[in-house]
Formats: structure tokens, C-alpha cells, sequence
């Protein structure tokens, strides 16, 4: 059973915002929200700062805490890939798990249901890769199965040093940024 | 230093969590009076209280159902999805407080609707007389009577309780994040019951009782309220920042003078001199205790979403 997960190499993201158009685009992501976003991380002590910039979204955690609180069991994990998703005729709007979510990477749509990304799980069933990584002009964002050691994405965690985001909220996110 | 900018700017969810307002306040307030008054009446029911006609438990459980369905309307005036509130009566999650809350809520009130009868106001028999004869059949068993006091008991402490599970059950949202919470919630929801009764009770015992009563749960809730700042502070930085947004940051003025103060404190000096018969019973006190446990449902509904995982470091 694949485990889909993304790995973005914050060497190489110049925070152009492409991935965030290209969501936007696909997925006809109302005007005023976003499911993925750009974050500016700046840290150390002056004058040895340091900044990454990373593409963030939904981390399709495989604790995901969005689904356990879910009243009406619209949040769920699909069959393929242990991707997080919401069914929309389920959602009564309750907001419970965007009050779950260390990532703050839910919202609602002005149609009334939580939103977020899908990972383009209905690109990556047709076998294409998500909006966001396929129009990456630098190449930083790569998509797989964790699980299978010869991916792409197991061989550049393997091969460079990486971090998840919040690691200690316990959700196991499935987002490595490479560093 | 750490300076983290991000481009999203989701509306309620940017620059912080901002999703839930007076509603939920509201609902966790009504939801804890009710579950304080459910076991106050279910306490009145079990040492046969109704048997005296003057008892406040006359009219105890018909005025949890009204404040009940009150709190109830509040909660559907928060969901964004308002057709879709059938959804969580057509399954039964058993890993989400919300989904467990629901159901207790139905259980709830047919447990309030034996209580109430058992013994009706005047006005209700009058406009529903076969109400009157299914109180003649409860009455011919006692033991029936005093089962349906243990269940109130035993579904207001559940109600209260969940009334803060639903919140510490958000590991993401770190102020919340206290097993204290449930046990804060239904010591605030009985000492507000406990005024909010004394206040209409119509003789001096159960006055007096209610008073000495309330004097001992806001002496619990102010240990509690202790205990849930005491856990925050011994746990991660997260959970520091957290709790400093309470004891010294933003939310410390209304904290401490609302909640604290003239929600818990002073309430608790004046119903001490009014029981030990220095100074009258007075509706005041009753009335500072009912708005500080409002309050308090507003301080922790707002100062938990702006509590944050990755925003700590910007909160001290």
C-alpha cells in the first residue's frame, strides 16, 4: 500500500509562488484563501541569520487529528496513499478540525464545508503529479510513495538532512522539508 | 530570535485562529449551567425534595430544558454548514468529543422530561393535563423516582464534563490542551447552578443550602483553576506561553478581575458573611457567579485559539 508524502528542498524554493497559482487554478480555490502558501522561516542571532523559505500546505499526517475530531466523519483518509480529505456532503461546518490542526491548514469555503489540499489526488490518479510540483520552475518540490525505498522522495531523504513541520504536536506529517 | 512570515492570510484562520465567537462561549456556559443544575435536580429528586412543593425542583428541570435548547440554538447558529446538522445524529464517531457531545445531548433530554414529571409548575398541568396523570403513575414508584434523580446526576456530570473534553481534546490549540479542563468546566457549571437557583429559590433551607453549596464548589473551581495553570506552566514552552497569555499576557485583566475576582473571590466572601447570617442573602453575589462563569467560557474559547504550537515564541 503506497504512502504518499512531498519533499520540498528549501535550498531551491525561491518562494515564487507558483505552486500557490497553480492550486489556485486547479483546484478553483475561492478568491481570499489558499490551500497551500509560501512562509518565510528567519532564525539565529544576528549577524549569522538564516532564512527558509518553504511551500506549505496540509501535511496529510498519518495521526491526523482533523479526522479523529470530526463530528459527522466528512474528514477521512482515503484508500490510496493515506491522503487526508474531506467529504463535502458530509461537512456540517462545525470547525472542529480546523481547531485540531497545528498547521492551520483547513478553512471554509464560502460554500459552508472545511477545505484544504488534496494533494491533486485526482491528478495523481490519473498518474500525474500535483498542480504545485508539476509548475515548480526550480524543481524543489518532489512527490512519491515514503514507503517505497526507490522513490524519489525516500532517496532524497535518505541522501540530505530534512525536517517535518512541528514534529513534537505528534500528527506524523508527511511533508519533509529538505534543508 | 525566530521571525516566521507567511503569505496565506485565510480569513479566520490569519493572522490567528479565529473561528469560534459568542456562540460556542455561550453554548459551553449554557451547557455547564445545565449539567450544574441537572445534578443539583437530580440531587433534590433522589432525597425526595419534590415531595415539598415549595422546592425549586418544580420548576428546575423545565428551565434546563428551555436554557438547554438556548445553548443548543447558539451551537447551530455557529455551524457554517447550518443543513448539514442532521449529519451528526446519522453516525457515532467514537474518537471525536463533538460526536460523543451530540449524543449525550439526546440523552439528555428525555432524562429531563422524567424529571420534570415527576412534579410540574401549575401552568404546565393546566395546559397539558395528561402530563398530571403519567406524574400519578410516577408517584405510585418511589424507587423509580429516585433512579431517574441518580440518571440526572450521572448525565449532568457527563454533560459538564464534555463541555471542557471538547476543548482539551485539541492537542493542537496548547492552552487547551489540560485534562484539568473538564474538571474546571463542571465545577464552573455547578457553582453557576448553584447560584442560578438560589437566586429564584422561593425558601430560606434551600437558600442557605444552595449558598453552602456554592461556597464549596468555588472553593474547588478556584483550586482547579490553579491546578489547570499549575499543569500548563510544568509542561513544554508551548504550554508556558500558553498559560502566561492568562496570567500576565493579554487576556490577564479580564482574567483576573472577571473570572477570578468578581467571578469567583468575592462572591465567595459575601455567600461566607450571608451563611454564617452577617450580612442578607442578596441576589448580587449569585449574579457575579453566573457572569464570571460566563466570562470564563469567553476568556478560554478566545485566549485557546490564539494559542499556538508555532506562534509561542511571539507570545511571551
Amino acid at each position: 500500500m503506497a504512502r504518499y508524502g512531498m519533499v520540498v528542498d528549501t535550498a531551491r524554493c525561491v518562494g515564487c509562488m507558483d505552486c500557490v497559482v497553480a492550486c489556485k487554478t486547479e483546484n478553483n480555490v475561492p478568491e481570499g484563501f489558499n490551500r497551500d502558501w509560501i512562509a518565510y522561516d528567519i532564525h539565529g542571532a544576528n549577524p549569522a541569520l538564516h532564512m527558509e523559505i518553504r511551500s506549505e500546505r496540509c501535511n496529510h499526517c498519518d495521526n491526523p487529528p482533523c479526522v479523529y475530531c470530526c463530528p459527522c466523519g466528512a474528514s477521512h483518509i482515503h484508500e490510496r496513499g493515506g491522503v487526508v480529505l474531506v467529504h463535502h456532503e458530509k461537512c456540517s461546518g462545525c470547525k472542529a478540525c480546523m481547531a485540531a490542526c497545528p498547521y492551520d491548514a483547513r478553512f471554509i469555503h464560502p460554500d459552508g464545508y472545511a477545505d484544504k489540499c488534496t494533494f491533486c489526488i485526482h491528478r495523481v490518479e490519473q498518474g500525474l503529479a500535483p498542480a504545485c510540483v508539476s509548475v515548480c520552475p526550480t524543481h524543489c518540490m518532489h512527490f512519491g510513495d515514503i514507503d517505497d525505498p526507490n522513490s524519489d522522495v525516500s532517496r532524497l531523504l535518505l541522501s540530505r538532512r530534512n525536517h517535518p513541520l512541528v514534529p513534537q504536536a505528534g500528527t506524523k506529517p508527511q511533508i519533509f522539508y529538505l534543508t | 530570535m525566530q521571525e516566521l512570515d507567511i503569505t496565506r492570510g485565510n480569513h479566520r484562520i490569519d493572522p490567528s485562529l479565529d473561528i469560534w465567537g459568542w456562540e460556542i462561549s455561550v453554548y459551553l456556559f449554557l451547557g455547564g449551567l445545565v449539567a450544574g443544575m441537572m445534578i443539583i435536580s437530580g440531587f433534590f429528586l433522589f432525597r425526595e425534595r419534590y415531595r415539598d412543593t415549595r422546592s425549586t425542583s418544580t420548576i428546575l428541570p423545565f428551565l434546563s430544558m428551555v436554557l438547554l435548547s438556548a445553548g443548543m440554538f447558539a451551537l447551530f447558529l455557529d455551524l457554517e454548514y447550518k443543513v448539514h446538522v442532521w449529519r451528526m445524529y446519522a453516525t457515532f464517531q467514537i474518537t471525536s468529543p463533538m460526536s460523543w457531545g451530540s449524543w449525550i445531548l439526546v440523552l439528555v433530554y428525555p432524562a429531563l422530561f422524567l424529571n420534570m414529571l415527576v412534579r410540574q409548575p401549575r401552568w404546565i398541568l393546566v395546559r397539558v393535563p395528561l402530563f398530571e396523570r403519567w406524574s400519578e403513575q410516577m408517584h405510585r414508584h418511589p424507587v423509580g423516582i429516585r433512579t431517574v434523580g441518580v440518571v440526572n446526576m450521572l448525565l449532568g456530570a457527563l454533560l459538564g464534563i464534555y463541555t471542557g473534553i471538547l476543548l482539551s481534546s485539541f492537542g493542537a490549540r496548547p492552552l487547551w490542551n489540560s485534562a484539568a479542563l473538564g474538571l474546571l468546566f463542571l465545577v464552573s457549571g455547578l457553582s453557576a447552578a448553584a447560584a442560578f437557583v438560589h437566586i429564584f429559590a422561593p425558601n430560606r433551607e434551600e437558600r442557605e443550602l444552595l449558598a453552602k453549596s456554592d461556597n464549596a464548589f468555588l472553593t474547588i473551581e478556584l483550586f482547579v483553576l490553579a491546578l489547570f495553570l499549575v499543569g500548563l506552566i510544568t509542561s513544554t514552552r508551548v504550554h508556558q506561553a500558553a498559560a502566561m497569555m492568562l496570567i500576565g499576557g493579554p487576556y490577564a485583566p479580564v482574567f483576573w478581575v472577571f473570572v477570578v475576582g468578581l467571578g469567583i473571590v468575592i462572591p465567595l466572601i459575601l455567600q461566607s458573611l450571608a451563611v454564617t447570617h452577617r450580612i442578607q442573602h442578596s441576589p448580587v453575589p449569585p449574579l457575579m457567579v453566573i457572569l464570571g462563569g460566563l466570562i470564563l467560557r469567553f476568556v478560554i474559547v478566545a485566549a485557546g485559539q490564539a494559542s499556538h504550537w508555532t506562534r509561542a515564541a511571539q507570545l511571551w
